[in-house]
């Protein structure tokens, strides 16, 4: 029978915050804080409207539609361009990380052309494609590729030689050994690439539909910019936070389904 | 029947790592190859497993040239080598994929017996010592029904106990049904312990200094006078004088 | 000692052939080969895309004029100051909370909040309070520069092997020489990728902001003269942001050789 005597927690320990919490502490009370000045009169409310007008404007964007019409456009293009960007980058990916001539033909184009900051493109594909779907979906797509290209690359060219050796041992084809072994074991950085790619994706959304458009939650911003209305400004800025961390989550959440082998050291999402 | 008949073998930069090598190893014997590092030891063994080849000369198994992995022939690394991916079952049934279903399982099954693994079949390598994902390892070789296994330095990334520990399983797996052991190590008591015969290569190039035949029935002693005793020969016949390897290269 | 190997007079010959250095060059010189052929016989309009030739003209042209010069050393100048203004505070806060843990648990969370805003989608909001002028500039490249520089210095620091440190204080070093000695030649490599983010950050947001509100800078010249169909000199500022991010890359490239020339991530080629 054990002769430990039950401990009374410590006066700090019961009121020890719980460690997920902590970190909403500053956040929510720069909130509360923001909210408070506005009441107060002392932040002006046509540059910085208190986060209850904020809130309003969305819920009355909400109600007539228009909430859901520019959200709606914003992730089509982002789904659209982050496919497009995703399929091509994968086929180069494997072909520069598989085959050696192709690498070397192929990657010192491509890394020429990653230099160049996607945003410098938008002139051109504007000037090419018009200032319609295409040359933004394009410029997300290419804002994507990149990422994906690489670490599709780099995992593939990084894959154990000596688990490879093992099925060669077994005898297995070029095919097989594709399928058992460098899928699985590229898993991880194709991952990375994937998440990596969509927070591009999201970035360039906000860049092609400020530089043009009359549907999204980019043109929400230049809206609210051009009619004055800084509510507006914010809510739109909330939201593509918000989707954005949601679509990332989501990936995230994938990820770690699909790797549940993966021994890492305490890694941090 | 493994022939190995003067085998030279010389790397792209010109270095000779093997020079006229002949062995011939008997169905059911276990060789180890011993030597310190750069004699060749390695090079023979993944000539023989298929990996290599050699410049001059040939391995034959059963009259026939080695080109490619053979299938009656299993491998086991100095590391573990297993998919990460897979669970152990899955990792043991790696090679096993053109047997039907309930045969593959039903040898999975007969195997992990051997390894005394048979709770650990649906976990990850992860969760994994050291001496257990060897263990699969030698698991998966087995699996196959191989006529001949090639250790390569098997037990050398293992501490001390484990290594002792495997090393007397590796006796009891091969008593069952007397593959074929060939074995490189560099330690000499795990060379004795094990082998029929021992082989010294020395290197610069790598040539067989001596072959010795052990005589001591199994088991083996470690602690034994005999067993000290040709543990004393053997490493003087390693010639491990500091400084030599230097002055050579 | 027997040499076995047999060579022959073509071998030799193919091998004397310095492939390495040629190969990377092979597809980019085949496009603009391609590229200009296809100019010259009229299969691509000139207003789509001019010819490499015309390309050059034109930005012989704007040097000549004193054009170029004036829109790349303000462009410069605006990324230059952002870069520093952002950077200190990010390199402060990541130092901050990387050294002190109830900095980290107060401040961490709230700032990795913020950071998943975009900070293009901030543009609309910034030129509501500071108008047009270059101090709006200036603040976006400074927002897209931080983060990189604060994530990669905190975690620079959080990832160094608590092993060195402990090692430092056997040795007894007080804590100023532990941070100079052991901390931030270790965090070092990851700060410098993080360098490498935030200058890729820079010429981004510089972009964009110039894109959308300046009267002068490249990106300026750049819309100039898509609104006057000025292809040629569209070519010209896309090379020239090229160029400025190559540059950038190249000078964080020199940077690791130089101060992290120990990292197994500096291949000794």
């Amino acid at each position: 029978m054990s002769l430990a005597i039950p401990r009374r927690r410590s006066a700090k320990q019961r009121l020890a915050i719980p460690r997920p919490l902590q970190g909403w502490l500053l956040p929510i009370a720069l909130v509360v804080a923001w909210e408070l000045l506005s009441r107060l009169g002392l932040v002006a409310p046509n540059l910085l409207p208190a986060p209850t007008t904020v809130l309003q404007t969305i819920l009355t964007m909400a109600r007539s539609g228009e909430l859901f019409r520019h959200v709606g456009i914003t992730l089509y293009r982002v789904v659209l361009g982050f496919g497009i960007g995703t399929l091509v980058a994968t086929v180069l990916g494997a072909l520069t990380g598989y085959s050696r001539t192709a690498h070397a033909y192929l990657d010192p184009l491509l890394q020429a052309l990653r230099n160049i900051p996607s945003i410098a493109w938008v002139p051109l594909f504007i000037l090419w494609l018009g200032i319609y779907e295409s040359s933004k979906v394009t410029l997300i797509a290419v804002g994507v590729f990149f990422p994906v290209y690489l670490n599709l690359m780099s995992g593939i060219q990084g894959v154990d030689r000596k688990l490879v050796e093992v099925g060669k041992i077994y005898r297995l084809s070029q095919l097989q050994l594709v399928r058992r072994v460098f899928l699985p074991a590229t898993l991880p950085a194709y991952l990375v690439g994937l998440r990596n790619g969509l927070g591009l994706g999201w970035m360039f959304v906000v860049a092609a539909e400020l530089m043009g458009a009359s549907q999204g939650l980019g043109y929400l911003l230049i809206d609210g910019q051009t009619t004055g209305r800084p509510a507006v400004i914010i809510a739109s800025i909330v939201l593509f936070a918000l989707l954005g961390k949601l679509t990332d989550s989501g990936l995230s959440a994938i990820s770690q389904r699909l790797l549940y082998w993966q021994d890492s050291y305490g890694a941090r999402g | 029947m493994l022939y190995i008949e003067n085998v030279h073998k010389q790397f792209d930069n010109g270095l000779l790592a093997l020079e006229g090598i002949d062995l011939a190893i008997k169905p059911g014997e276990v060789v180890s190859l011993v030597g310190t590092s750069g004699c060749g030891k390695s090079t023979l063994l993944r000539i023989v497993a298929g990996l290599e080849f050699p410049t001059l000369g040939a391995a034959l198994i059963d009259g026939e040239v080695i080109t490619a992995p053979h299938p009656k022939v299993g491998l086991i690394f100095q590391e573990a080598r297993l998919m990460p991916w897979l669970t152990v079952a899955e990792n043991i049934q790696f090679g096993l994929k053109d047997l039907p279903r309930l045969e593959q399982q039903w040898r999975t099954e007969q195997v992990l017996q051997k390894v005394h693994l048979t709770n650990f079949a649906e976990a990850l390598p992860r969760q994994l010592s050291g001496g257990m994902a060897q263990r699969v390892a030698i698991a998966r070789a087995l699996v196959t029904q191989p006529s001949m296994l090639l250790l390569d330095e098997p037990f050398s990334a293992l501490d001390a106990f484990t290594r002792t520990q495997l090393q007397d399983h590796l006796l009891d797996i091969w008593a069952e049904d007397h593959p074929t052991l060939l074995l490189v190590t560099h330690d000499v008591e795990e060379a004795l312990v094990l082998s029929d015969r021992i082989i010294v290569l020395r290197p610069h190039p790598g040539r067989i200094h001596r072959e010795l035949a052990i005589e001591l029935p199994r088991p083996r002693r470690r602690t034994s006078l005999e067993f000290q005793r040709l543990k004393e020969q053997l490493i003087g016949d390693l010639d491990l004088t500091p400084g030599l390897d230097l002055v050579k290269r | 000692m027997q040499t076995i190997r047999r060579r022959n007079t073509f071998s030799n010959l193919t091998t004397a052939i310095p492939w390495d250095n040629i190969i990377p060059w092979v597809m980019p010189a085949a496009l603009i080969l391609l590229w200009q052929v296809l100019a010259q016989i009229g299969v691509i309009n000139s207003r789509i895309l001019p010819a490499p030739t015309e390309v050059v003209q034109a930005a012989i042209r704007l040097t000549l004029s004193g054009e170029l010069f004036k829109h790349v050393t303000i462009s410069a100048w605006r990324a230059v100051v952002g870069f520093l203004i952002g950077g200190s505070i990010g390199l402060f806060f990541g130092v901050l909370n990387g050294v002190s843990r109830p900095a980290e648990l107060l401040a961490d969370s709230s700032i990795q909040m913020v950071r998943n805003i975009p900070h293009l989608a901030m543009i609309p909001l910034v030129i509501l309070w500071f108008g047009i002028g270059d101090e709006a500039r200036i603040f976006l490249v400074a927002l897209g520069v931080l983060f990189p520089i604060y994530v990669n210095t905190f975690y620079g620091i959080r990832a160094i092997d608590p092993g060195l440190i402990e090692m430092g204080r056997v040795y007894g070093l007080n804590r100023r020489q532990l941070f100079s000695q052991i901390i931030l030649p270790g965090a070092l490599p990851s700060m410098l990728v993080g360098l490498r983010y935030a200058l890729g950050n820079m010429w981004l947001t510089l972009i964009v902001a110039e894109t959308i509100a300046a009267s002068s800078g490249i990106g300026y010249m750049a819309m100039n003269a898509r609104e006057f169909m000025q292809t040629d000199v569209v070519v010209v500022a896309i090379l020239l942001y090229a160029l400025l991010g190559k540059l950038a890359d190249s000078s964080v490239r020199w940077l690791e050789k130089v101060t992290i020339a120990w990292h197994p991530s500096q291949n000794l080629k």
